[in-house]
């Protein structure tokens, strides 16, 4: 497949606003246990805003990848078939429960409304944030199942699609998170970063395991179409002389890459090294030296990564249609 | 239900490319044209088309044969690109299963071209809409037209009428009966798709001739005649 910019930044960006979405509830939880130092209002509002600023970014990408973007309102229709409209739909909720999430904060609206249990007290903050991991967590659900939904695309058809996109987003909210309480200089730095590199190495798991399907998909291992399925003609040797067109076609520029199997390689390598390796080196670096800035810096390059990785997500995915256009590949 | 669809015989088809200007011609000149070309008359030409012949080459040099492949929406039976439509534009004609794309309500995000294993959508990228084959639709409901001009644009041009249009749901019509008795298959059976249009295979084509053909033993129209003639009027000396 093509890979679309707009798509890139979309699922990237999103993906860190849900993950400090979720990395800031977490914490709020664990200072109602009484686990982490409680943060003032001011802690709260400005993830939120952050948050916010990386969705609605998120959401200005999408719109370049449609033909005709003043129609967008019109994708919100078919939800109950199509998992872009879902995302279309959860999308705008997300931000919605983010911003109030960060707006409850801002009006001081700590106090408990009852105590579950005799032990717990349930503050207005608790429950939206209840509701804003719920949306989130179904925002990663519909974004991932855009992809992992399309059977045909053997490369996307896996559970660990779904996998892929949740821990990497968690990944780099996390590392976010950490970053922005170090930039603030409180003590939440060690909490963020321990849970980011978590998320990072599960994600490692589940997209080492991805890369090796997908290697045995480009060897022919499960691979469902062949030339001879796609035309009906059963002989093993079948060669295209023709594509019916000239010059390119539609199908001939968003289902192929047009890169070098080496450079699909070196982009692999280079996004292994920058999700997965280094971030978790400069947090190491970060926690020893107290920097307030290296653990920005992880994130930045975790997500420079994170880039490279949804770029290689698409590029190595292979569409059968591209059995028709063989001059191509 | 009606289920309208083509059934292209393989073993006729020339590669000649006449289905495929035809449906251009048609379908850019009617009221949901323009098909938009970049580039018509210079270097690296490209445009939007409904159908595209494609040819292949099938065994080793010499024993090869050419497979010219005329390949469009196949509307399928269960269209994988209609659910995934965010905004309903694409949709299956409950009416006659004609797959379709309604221009004023796509919102270009080409997610159901990703949807179709066979590449049978293009975007338009001046209209900047999805476009795929309608069979024709404006020519084959309009009742204004003589009934044997309601048929898809392709199927009137091909010279060698490998094209063949009709309902496959009527187990008695012309299309029903080729692909009952002469192969009919679906493209990417593996998918569950099932698509409408069907192709029908390359035959070997052999001739056998018998002794007794070439005497015209059986003949009822056999011309030897056994008669000795001594003078009077042979059949041959007939004036016609």
């Amino acid at each position: 497949m093509h890979p679309a910019l707009s798509v890139i930044f979309l699922t990237t960006l999103i993906g860190a606003g849900q993950g400090l979405f979720l990395a800031l509830y977490t914490g709020q939880l664990y200072a109602l246990a009484n686990l982490l130092p409680a943060q003032g209002a001011d802690f709260y509002v400005g993830g939120s805003l952050i948050a916010l600023a990386l969705l609605a970014a998120g959401l200005v990408a999408s719109f370049f990848h449609l033909g005709r973007p003043e129609r967008a309102w019109r994708a919100a229709t078919q939800w109950r078939t199509s998992w872009l409209s879902r995302e279309v739909l959860v999308l705008p909720l997300v931000m919605a429960l983010i911003g109030a999430y960060g707006l409850a904060h801002y009006l001081g609206w700590t106090a408990p409304l009852f105590t579950l249990g005799g032990t717990i007290p349930v503050a207005p903050t608790l429950l939206i944030g209840l509701f804003g991991t719920m949306a989130v967590f179904a925002l990663f659900l519909c974004t991932a199942m855009i992809y992992a939904a399309v059977k045909f695309l053997q490369e996307w058809h896996t559970p660990l699609t779904v996998a892929n996109f949740t821990l990497l987003g968690i990944a780099s909210g996390f590392l976010l998170a950490a970053g922005y309480s170090a930039w603030r200089g409180n003590q939440l730095v060690v909490f963020f970063g321990t849970w980011a590199v978590i998320a990072t190495l599960l994600a490692l798991v589940t997209r080492l395991a991805a890369l090796a399907r997908n290697r045995g998909l480009r060897e022919g291992r499960g691979r469902k179409s062949t030339v001879q399925t796609a035309i009906g003609v059963r002989h093993s040797a079948v060669v295209q002389k023709a594509q019916g067109a000239t010059g390119g076609s539609f199908n001939t520029r968003e289902f192929f890459h047009g890169r070098t199997d080496a450079t699909l390689q070196a982009v692999r390598n280079l996004f292994l090294l920058l999700v997965f390796v280094l971030p978790v080196g400069l947090i190491a670096l970060g926690y020893g030296l107290e920097s307030p800035t290296l653990p920005l810096v992880a994130f930045g390059v975790q997500y420079l990564g994170l880039l490279g990785e949804r770029w290689h997500f698409f590029a190595d995915a292979r569409h059968p249609q591209n059995l028709y256009y063989q001059g191509v590949s | 239900m009606t289920q309208l669809a083509l059934v292209i015989d393989l073993n006729v088809c020339v590669g000649c490319h006449a289905c495929v200007t035809s449906c251009k011609q048609w379908n850019t000149s009617g009221w949901a044209g323009p098909l938009v070309d970049h580039n018509p008359y210079d270097a690296d030409p490209t445009g939007t088309f409904f159908n595209r012949v494609q040819t292949f080459e099938v065994g080793t040099f010499p024993l090869t044969e050419t497979v010219h492949f005329p390949k469009s929406c196949l509307h399928c039976e269960d269209p994988p690109c209609v659910p995934v439509c965010p905004t309903g534009a694409s949709y299956k004609r409950p009416d006659n299963g004609v797959v379709l794309v309604d221009y004023d309500k796509c919102i270009g995000c080409k997610y159901c071209s990703w949807a179709c294993p066979y590449g049978a959508r293009e975007v338009d990228e001046q209209q900047r809409v999805m476009k795929k084959c309608t069979l024709c639709i404006d020519r084959i409901t309009d009742m204004r037209l003589p009934e044997r001009e309601r048929r898809p644009a392709c199927v009137m041009a091909c010279p060698t009428s490998a094209r063949l249009f009709g309902d496959v749901h009527d187990p008695d019509s012309e299309v029903s009966v080729a692909i009952r008795e002469r192969g009919g298959y679906q493209l990417m059976p593996e998918w569950g798709t099932r698509p409408s249009n069907h192709y029908l295979p390359r035959r070997k084509t052999a001739l056998h001739i018998n002794e007794d053909e070439l005497v015209r033993a059986d003949n009822p129209l056999r011309r030897e005649d056994l008669t000795t003639y001594t003078g009077e009027e042979a059949l041959d000396d007939v004036a016609w």
